[in-house]
């Protein structure tokens, strides 16, 4: 089981008011939701808070039933959470090879590790062509590939995706979502999805939450809400 | 010219050790974004408890291992026990946190045991071989090159060689990305400074033998040298770390014998004053990332 659930979820930055007050949401076992909302609405302090990046000033996490509250990064990671972070978070000084590997280290020992890291080329292979070159000769839409199969490599229970469409190319970002939705699929990956990129989102997606100012103004089928024009204009500017 | 090859042989040994200290400095650098300017009293700690053990002991080789271990741990404890400790948002509390330490264990060391340079025997001859009538290389100068090239070695495959290594080095370059890749980052940063201050006491180790003697401050001018082949080969590169220290070490040698040995000091001065003038970040220093 992989619920991913957060109840009464408070965060902020210093002493300021709370970017997200009081926020609960349920991503049950399996499912694809897409996280949508303009610029600033709190979308990647919400997966950076579920990752103990940002510390929370209340509320609880919970994976699968289990209390993450109070863990740290990187044991949560090892509860099964993953997060392909906002931006370029390929290690730049490392290869694509060292990228992999580093991302199955604590998930897979010995041949295990090797077999995790070549189907890992499988998904994605423009990676395998340039498996030894050093993570910043890699163009955005080749790391972008990178860190989401960097994620997948360690066999992750909840992925968590921020904005990982941002600045590629249409072509890029299609085949990046359709990795996922199969991957989704096959696996029964649980995914929290954020995107600014609503059609491509709700695609992928089975349900789709819109955020507004840290508050979870909508919460609807994927279909339903890419047909609401009332709603897609009020929520997301389009 | 047979002059030269001695003064350059003389300064190759010396370039080795140089190159180890430099290369502990840039460990830790890579760990801790932090320079130890306590990596020298450090050192010196591990020296004495060496010297203490071979001293009871009888046995060289049972001191240095004893030195190795009491370097590991300091590097550990100091890490765990106060580095950890001080606000990391500016590298100055980190620098004071350290410069305390010296005095803490230069007064300790004294007080323990004695202000005085302590001879301190070298485990192999220090007359040089004489080849074709030209001192070169003793045997105590092969063992210091063999074993810091042997160190050295090892190093370099821990670091790129095992996953314990790509850890190290993925905690030090990206921090973040790390711990959400399940790397306990915290532990990589003792275990940076572990094999930091391993390494310094056994490049302190090897030099003192060669040296005045053992004293509290015994390594402190080898820190000094150190620190300036670091910074010239580039902080953050271990090759550097490598050709800056046997580059420099033969440049002492040089201008000592044809100049005269306060002139070493500044010859090495002059070498950082245009190295930073010129490439700041170091000789080896990474090269721009790729932007889009
Ligand atoms: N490191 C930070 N320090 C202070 N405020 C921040 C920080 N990061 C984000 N914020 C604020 O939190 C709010 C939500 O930002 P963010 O979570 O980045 O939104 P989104 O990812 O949806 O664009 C914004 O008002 C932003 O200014
Ligand atoms: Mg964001």
């Amino acid at each position: 089981m992989s619920t991913l659930a957060f109840c009464d979820l408070t965060v902020g930055y210093g002493d300021g008011a709370p970017v997200l007050d009081g926020l609960s949401l349920e991503v049950p076992d399996g499912a694809v939701v897409a996280l949508l909302g303009a610029n600033g609405a709190g979308k990647t302090t919400l997966l950076r808070a579920v990752c103990g990046l940002v510390p929370a000033r209340g509320g609880r996490v919970l994976l699968g039933g289990q209390d993450l509250t109070g863990l740290s990064t990187e044991d949560r990671v090892r509860r099964g959470l993953a997060l392909v972070p906002e931006g370029r978070s390929v290690v730049a000084e490392l290869t694509v090879e060292e990228n992999l590997r580093l991302g199955a280290l604590w998930r897979h020992r010995g041949p295990a590790r090797t077999r995790a890291v070549a189907a890992a080329y499988e998904l994605f292979e423009p990676l395998a062509r340039r498996r030894a070159s050093a993570g910043h000769t890699l163009s955005g839409g080749e790391r972008q590939m990178l860190a989401l199969a960097r994620a997948l490599v360690a066999d992750p229970a909840v992925l968590l995706l921020d904005e990982p469409s941002l600045g590629l190319a249409p072509i890029v970002v299609a085949h990046l979502l359709g990795v996922l939705r199969d991957t989704a699929e096959r696996t029964g990956l649980t995914v929290l999805l954020a995107e600014q990129n609503v059609t491509g989102a709700l695609s992928v997606a089975d349900r789709g939450v819109v955020l507004s100012l840290g508050e979870a103004v909508a919460d609807r089928p994927a279909a339903e809400l890419a047909a609401d024009p009332a709603l897609r204009h009020a929520y997301l500017g389009f | 010219m047979d002059r030269f090859v001695f003064l350059l042989s003389t300064g190759l040994a010396r370039g080795a050790v140089l190159a180890l200290f430099a290369l502990s400095l840039v460990i830790v650098w890579r760990a801790a974004r932090a320079v130890n300017f306590a990596q020298a009293a450090m050192a010196a700690v591990a020296v004495y408890a060496a010297f203490a053990v071979t001293a009871a002991s009888g046995s060289y080789w049972l001191g240095l291992a004893c030195g190795l271990a009491t370097g590991a741990l300091l590097g550990a404890a100091v890490e765990r026990g106060l580095m950890r400790r001080l606000p990391h948002r500016t590298p100055l509390p980190g620098m004071i946190g350290a410069i305390g330490l010296v005095m803490v264990l230069q007064a300790g060391l004294a007080i323990a045991f004695g202000p005085e340079h302590r001879p301190m025997r070298a485990p192999f001859s220090e007359r040089p071989f004489v080849i074709g009538g030209v001192p070169v290389l003793s045997p105590y100068d092969l063992f210091v090159l063999a074993t810091a090239a042997a160190v050295m070695g090892a190093l370099a495959l821990l670091f790129t060689k095992t996953s314990l290594g790509l850890r190290l080095r993925a905690a030090a370059f990206a921090p973040e990305t790390s711990r959400l890749l399940g790397v306990r980052v915290p532990r990589m940063v003792t275990v940076g400074w572990t094999l930091s201050v391993a390494t310094a006491a056994l490049a302190a180790l090897l030099s003192v033998p060669t040296e005045l003697g053992l004293s509290p401050h015994a390594a402190d001018l080898l820190f000094v040298d150190a620190f300036a082949v670091a910074v010239v080969g580039g902080l953050d590169s271990p090759l550097g770390a490598l050709a800056a220290g046997i580059g420099v070490g033969m440049l002492s040698g040089l201008v000592t014998g044809y100049v005269s040995a306060s002139a070493a000091p500044l010859a090495v001065l002059a070498l950082l004053t245009v190295v930073l003038l010129l490439r700041p970040g170091g000789l080896f220093a990474a090269g721009e990332a790729r932007k889009a």
